[in-house]
């Protein structure tokens, strides 16, 4: 009986001194991997999900192009480029892809890659459009963004 | 007086500070976007001149042709398919199918080496079952060409470039051992895994061609 006496009487709270350290811990962790938004993205983005995913090593070489309809209806139901913060049009491009290029060092220019987000419902007309500029302005290593397809997708 | 003030303790409460904490911690758990840099990769042609001739004639066998039309049709290989999940496997045949094998290197690899060098369970995959005349000769002259149509939805291309994708995982990760996803998962700055990397894909291209659309009208 003596035995069970003596477990009742230590105390039974948890120590939570170290409480506010983990989460500051955590914190960090987030505060660390934000990205906040540089870009406002003007246009309709519901990306195809896809499997078969390859990483992107270097983020450094990667400028972002984005293809969808505006989402803004004043400005028609036509899928448009968006580049930065501005709507692109598809002459612009070979100029844009040189200003990208120029803010990399000499010898990375050569392998920039060109991340294209477009919206599932985009024809691809525009997209081989946007290709064939981005074959002229010698930006040929590209990247079509897509989420992991996950198993409830099927 | 100035003893008295010495006695008191000058903690300051930090009884809150986990609230305070938790207060931030779920503000970056909210406003988090975790970049994702991941995607299907794709190397463009050159730049095209204009005297150069628009195609160089490919002998047909070695050429495996898909088409969409503006209404999301497939047409593979000149027939009709309904089921973009079947590419995967039409693909890693058709790669695969040594119907002649040249001796012929390029690069230090012939495809009669390559041949060689797959592991004796695909080796007798194909032997049993390709190797046939009608399809392509070497692992090294099989294209796998993509033609859209302007008026067709990127979300079937995207499908479709990724089955395009899985088949060719699949071959380089079979060939050293691994799932098609666990080759897709090599880490390229390890030397041992970049080393596997590059064994898989010697001597098998991934030679995937956009084709220009036709203009639809």
């Amino acid at each position: 009986m003596s035995k069970f006496k003596k477990k009742s009487e230590s105390s039974q709270d948890i120590p939570t001194a170290a409480l506010p350290d983990i989460i500051f811990m955590l914190l960090f962790f987030f505060m660390v991997t934000t990205v906040l938004r540089e870009t406002e993205i003007k246009v309709k983005q519901d990306i195809p999900r896809a499997e078969q995913l390859v990483k992107l090593e270097k983020k450094k070489l990667v400028s972002y192009l984005y293809m969808g309809k505006p989402k803004d209806e004043n400005l028609g139901s036509e899928p448009l480029v968006q580049a930065n913060d501005a709507f692109l049009g598809i002459d612009g491009i070979v100029q844009w892809v040189n200003q990208e290029k120029s803010k990399l060092s000499e010898v990375e220019r050569d392998q920039i890659t060109i991340s294209m987000k477009v919206d599932e419902e985009t024809k691809m007309g525009i997209v081989v459009d946007v290709q064939t500029e981005l074959r002229n302005a010698n930006a040929r290593k590209i990247m079509y963004a897509t989420p992991q397809k996950t198993a409830d997708d099927n | 007086m100035a003893r008295n003030k010495n006695r008191d303790k000058q903690e300051v409460n930090a009884g809150s500070m986990a609230d305070i904490a938790f207060l931030l911690l779920i503000f970056f758990l909210v406003t988090t976007q975790i970049a994702t840099n991941k995607g299907l990769t794709l190397l463009l042609p050159p730049k095209q001149e204009d005297d150069e001739p628009l195609e160089i004639k490919q002998n047909q066998k070695n050429v495996f042709k898909i088409q969409v039309n503006s209404a999301d049709r497939l047409l593979v290989e000149d027939d009709p398919l309904d089921d973009v999940t079947l590419i995967r496997e039409m693909v890693y045949d058709f790669v695969l199918n040594f119907g002649s094998p040249s001796s012929e290197e390029k690069d230090g690899v012939s495809d009669a080496s390559v041949l060689n060098s797959l592991p004796a369970e695909m080796r007798n995959y194909i032997n049993a079952n390709l190797r046939s005349d009608d399809s392509s000769d070497g692992p090294s002259k099989a294209i796998v060409s993509l033609k859209a149509d302007r008026g067709s939805s990127y979300e079937i291309y995207i499908q479709i470039l990724d089955e395009l994708n899985a088949a060719y995982n699949r071959i380089y990760g079979e060939r050293v051992g691994l799932s098609d996803e666990e080759f897709r998962k090599l880490n390229k700055s390890n030397p041992k895994e970049k080393a596997l990397y590059e064994k898989g894909r010697e001597g098998i291209p991934k030679a995937i061609s956009i084709a220009e659309p036709s203009t639809g009208s």
